[in-house]
């Protein structure tokens, strides 16, 4: 399978913690790959690594063949913030088409990524005045806008209604069915069964690299939440903490 | 840099001040307020025969002061808001050019200034009888040159600020001393050297010169054609300096 993200050796360091401790993984093309791991295990710094915006100590990121941050891919990725990146003072509409317009689309896809995230109803109200989750939709559909090739999601479904939530998977597989590569953390572990491949990362290192089915072949166990565990327990010798 | 982005910047940045009514009567109507305070300040004096108001002394320079301090603070805040809440590092994966989003600041809050500017000066001329040798028109063009200066150096130095209590203490760093030394409060020229030489160096100065010089000559002079040059200037080199501290990377 072609690669579409791939991250060698990658170490970072933020303030005077490594964060990333020569991390490496392969994310192929056309897949929804889900980040699974406990709050400040390192998701959302390898993912702005991915995107280019955080400074590297060593290593490297290679997507869609170019190194990470190259002005090349800036209209080729989507990238949603783990906050809600959107201007409070503009309604969800006016966020859309910004962010439609950089990327040389026009009104129609903007309020087409509106209406992918369940926010038709609200598109002409100020995302300052929408609930938390309303307004992470809002974010995630000035991400979506025009499908590109490359998403980079941080958490996405926080905080989102079941229904809703359903609904924004299924989209996620449709794009990457059209041929995008979808990258999406999340700390919930119901979420790593609706991907087709899963990086478990804890404390800046991989844990495991593998479909759901062979985590959960390789712990021995059902459910993923256990396996987690397990895998986690596997790798550190008795005794030792 | 890109035309089609910087003008979709600019009419998102436009449409941030539209939603948000009470920051757009501020503008408007905190300058005239201070003039018209001004003005009665000054309205008991009493002068030599055939000296000037002093109204139409401070008062004209006013008119290029407030514009500055007020897009000065707005701008830091508006810039240090993409900061704090995420849109700088999201914009910055985007196609969008460092100085697509500087110059759309500086275009757009440009736009606001001419407004502020054009509602000051008609009240500080027609309602309040401000007089200047030299044309309304030319005040009006450097109060908005001012007003850009602040919006260049507001962008710069919110660079420096992690914080909104950081980005207010600039107001008193960076403004504050260029009003001090301008030669509003005293002639520039009988300053001592020093001071002379760390007012040379501070943009508004050359604004306030210029301001002297339509007060006091019927034609636009050279010495203004070159101070309000000098102030376009900083202006431009303030923006490539806030473009070179705006990092796609950070730690």
């Amino acid at each position: 399978m072609e690669t579409a993200i791939e991250v060698k050796d990658l170490v970072i360091v933020r303030g005077k913690q490594e964060v990333l401790h020569g991390f490496t993984a392969q994310i192929p093309r056309g897949s929804v790959t889900g980040l699974l791991g406990p709050s400040g295990s390192g998701k959302t710094t390898l993912m702005r690594a991915i995107v280019g915006v955080q400074i590297v100590k060593s290593g490297t990121v290679t997507v869609l063949g170019e190194p990470a941050g190259s002005a090349g891919l800036r209209r080729r990725i989507g990238y949603l913030t783990q906050a809600p990146s959107v201007y409070a003072d503009l309604t969800v509409r006016e966020n859309a088409r910004y962010f439609a317009s950089l990327y040389g689309l026009g009104a129609d896809d903007a309020d087409r990524a509106v209406r992918d995230v369940g926010l038709a109803q609200a598109a002409t109200q100020l995302v300052g005045t929408l609930s938390g989750g309303q307004r992470s939709r809002a974010s995630l559909a000035c991400a979506l806008i025009g499908g590109p090739e490359v998403l980079v999601l941080d958490e996405p479904t926080v905080g989102q209604d079941p229904v809703l939530r359903d609904e924004l998977w299924a989209h996620f597989h449709h794009l990457a069915a059209r041929g995008s590569t979808l990258l999406i953390s999340s700390h919930v572990m119901d979420e790593a069964a609706r991907c087709e491949r899963l990086l478990l990362i804890r404390e800046g290192y991989l844990i495991a690299d593998d479909t759901p089915a062979g985590v959960r072949a390789s712990a021995d166990t059902h459910d993923l939440d256990e396996a987690f565990l397990r895998l986690i327990r596997a790798q550190q010798p008795e005794g030792v903490r | 840099m890109s035309g089609r982005i910087l003008a979709s910047t600019v009419k998102r940045i436009v449409t941030q001040l539209r939603h948000d009514r009470r920051t757009l009567a501020l503008m408007l109507v905190v300058p005239v307020l201070l003039l018209a305070l001004l003005y009665y300040m000054f309205q008991g004096e009493t002068r030599p025969p055939g000296a000037p108001s002093t109204f139409d002394r401070i008062g004209l320079i006013m008119l290029g002061v407030f514009p500055f301090v007020i897009m000065f603070l707005v701008t830091s805040i508006a810039m240090l808001r993409e900061r704090t809440t995420g849109t700088l590092e999201r914009l910055l994966t985007t196609p969008l050019g460092k100085l697509d989003l500087l110059f759309g600041y500086g275009i757009a809050f440009g736009l606001m200034a001419a407004v502020q500017a054009a509602v000051a000066g008609g009240v500080a001329y027609w309602l309040l009888g401000l007089t200047t040798a030299g044309s309304s028109g030319l005040v009006i063009v450097i109060a908005i040159a001012n007003a850009v200066l602040g919006v260049a150096l507001g962008l710069f130095c919110s660079a420096f600020a992690r914080t909104e209590f950081q980005a207010v203490q600039f107001l008193p760093v960076v403004v504050i001393p260029q009003i001090l030394l301008c030669g509003l409060f005293v002639a520039r020229d009988a300053m001592a050297g020093w001071l002379q030489a760390i007012s040379n160096v501070m943009p508004m100065t050359y604004a306030v010169e210029a301001l002297q010089e339509v007060g006091a000559h019927a034609d636009p002079s050279g010495q203004m054609w070159r101070d309000l040059g000098i102030v376009v200037g900083c202006v431009l080199v303030a923006l490539v300096l806030a473009a070179a501290t705006l990092r796609r990377r950070s730690a």
